[in-house]
């Protein structure tokens, strides 16, 4: 059902439109801007900064984001378990439907166990 | 021609609600971010045994215009540095995908852009989560040391705490079989129970996944003014602040409404199936003619005029809302023409659904805001621990008991407030987890800490 997302699309464009009409607005209000060296520089407590700022961070932020797709894929294949699983719990089947989700599941705990001693998770 | 005009009545016809829900949340939303501040600001002053903002109008009630105005005319300033254009786009992401998110919110049965949409709940999900390019990208743009910081403190926050808010949801949606934000508060009228109270700690780890999610105190590392300064923000100014700030609030909002159609019964009046509780419908307006009675009985006590006129004014504005509350009640009691109590039953729903909803996204944002004002900033390795060492393994779990409490009430026919007897013992079973987690999470410092006995000063 496509069309459902019309409106959508029409509160999308709406929403777009309210950022680039108040900047605009802003940019035709406000006094221009006769800022001028160490002003325009990144702020770094008062002093000029010291290199780039684009360079090598700590490599926990990559680990994070290698765990969160891991486990962010695996809420997604729960969610729509969830919907169907009140049906087959009505039908009696609820059973069937609990083991053999958390045959997946118990698979990922594993997975989160070695996480775990490995210290993985740990940040410090 | 002809044709083309009936085309555009007919699409006028069929899609003017969303068009003007849309407008209106576009058009009101700035404001009520910029009321719920000075609220916010209210209430730390008030905590705090200060006055807050008090210059601006009647107790500083203008403030919201005032600032608004200010930051509008504000010098616009980008670092020689940056990277122009996704410094600009950065913050129009930001807001955008706060904005867009708030299409699938139901408030009140009439009132919602995107009625028909099947994906309700994961629409509002995804699209909120969209949020954090727009502060990767300006912490990345800002071309600053804290900005980098705060956005990667901020990206790596979020997706921790993504999962366990989404195996939160997954509890909730067990009940409801659906994933239409309509169904759902439905679904939560059949069973004559909110799912907040079927199942409490998917509810206790959403509560706090969401006030990580929004970088709200006590998790507001990115932008801990201690240690980052504004983090992610520092660079921006004006008016491109201001939409980074209206983002965050606008996210607030959405976790909030997340949290009360899916935990606390959306539009539902408490106990909606209970029909000697009817009462609670003139509760509201009652109460605020109460309120609206005790600043008529102020009044007179005001030192200045001005004060007077406010305290007037407020209890008309009181009056008037009390009044608009009580019509459809009013309307809905027996001795009213059923065929008039039939007319007024949208309205009914529309209105006092409007209220409660909006009652129940506002206590959730006043617990935000008493946790801010109340507990200490966590340190970033504490926060992370707490997402990925406590309520990762906790939502799982509770996933399993509810799924078994779930069969076990269906082969005892437990139905609506019966099945509690299933998922109390199922939740109890939760939290001795809980607990036992926390005691080997305390156990493993101990060791790290060399084995001894834990320093109070520390």
């Amino acid at each position: 059902m496509p069309g459902a997302y019309l409106p959508v699309l029409i509160y999308a464009a709406l929403v777009m439109a309210f950022p680039a009409v108040t900047l605009i607005l802003a940019k035709l209000i406000r006094p221009d801007s006769t800022s001028y060296g160490a002003k325009l520089k990144p702020y770094e407590c008062g002093i000029a900064p010291e290199g780039h700022a684009r360079g090598r961070y700590s490599v926990r932020f990559y680990i994070i984001a290698m765990l969160f797709v891991v486990f962010d894929v695996e809420t997604m294949f729960l969610i729509p378990w969830a919907i169907l699983y009140r049906g087959w719990v009505m039908a009696h089947l609820g059973l069937f439907a609990l083991v053999s989700m958390f045959v997946f599941l118990g698979i990922l705990l594993i997975g989160y166990v070695w996480l775990y001693k490995k210290g993985a998770l740990e940040w410090a | 021609m002809q044709g083309l005009t009936q085309a555009t009545l007919e699409f006028v016809n069929q899609y003017w609600a969303p068009l003007v829900c849309g407008l209106a949340i576009v058009a009101v939303l700035p404001l009520i971010v910029g009321y719920v501040v000075l609220v916010e600001r209210k209430l730390m002053a008030d905590m705090q045994a200060r006055l807050g903002p008090m210059r601006v109008g009647p107790h500083g009630l203008l403030q919201p215009i005032a600032d608004a105005v200010k930051l509008l005319i504000k010098e616009d300033i980008i670092p020689d540095d940056a990277d122009k254009l996704v410094f600009w786009l950065a913050p129009v992401l930001s807001v955008g995908a706060a904005l867009l998110a708030m299409a699938g919110l139901a408030i009140g049965p009439a009132f919602q852009i995107a009625k028909d949409i099947n994906i309700g709940i994961l629409f509002v999900v995804g699209v909120s989560a969209l949020g954090i390019f727009g502060i990767v990208l300006g912490g990345w743009a800002s071309n600053s040391h804290y900005s980098l910081m705060g956005a990667l403190r901020s990206s790596a926050q979020l997706v921790s705490y993504e999962t366990a808010a989404g195996m939160a949801l997954v509890c909730g949606l067990l009940f409801a079989g659906t994933l239409n934000m309509t169904s759902i508060v439905q679904a939560q009228h059949e069973q004559g129970m909110w799912f907040g109270l079927l199942a409490p700690v998917a509810f206790f780890v959403y509560l706090v996944a969401s006030i990580a999610e929004t970088n709200r105190a006590p998790f507001d590392l990115p932008e801990a003014e201690s240690e980052l300064v504004a983090g992610y923000m520092t660079e921006f100014s004006g008016f491109r602040w201001s939409l980074y700030f209206l983002a965050e609030y606008t996210n607030m909002i959405v976790v909030a409404s997340v949290a009360t159609t899916l935990f606390l019964g959306g539009w539902l009046r408490p106990f909606p199936r209970t029909h000697w509780l009817d009462f609670i419908d003139f509760l509201p307006p009652l109460l605020l003619v109460a309120i609206g009675v005790y600043c008529l009985m102020r009044t007179p006590k005001q030192p200045a005029r001005v004060q007077q006129l406010f305290m007037l004014a407020v209890a008309g504005l009181c009056f008037t809302v009390a009044v608009v509350l009580a019509a459809p009640v009013l309307l809905r009691t027996p001795f009213v023409n059923p065929l008039l109590a039939s007319a007024a039953k949208p309205f009914y729903e529309g209105i006092h659904g409007g209220f409660w909803f909006i009652f129940k996204v506002s206590a959730y944002l006043y617990f935000f805001m008493w946790l801010r004002f109340t507990i200490p900033r966590y340190r970033f390795d504490q926060l992370m621990r707490l997402g990925w060492h406590f309520l990762i393994p906790l939502s799982i779990i509770n996933v399993l008991l509810i799924g078994i409490a779930m069969i076990a009430g269906s082969y005892l026919h437990l139905e609506g407030g019966w099945l509690l007897l299933a998922t109390i013992p199922a939740s109890i079973i939760a939290l001795i987890v809980a607990l036992f987690i926390l005691a080997m999470e305390q156990k493993s410092e101990r060791q790290q800490a060399g084995g001894a006995a834990p320093d109070p000063y520390a």
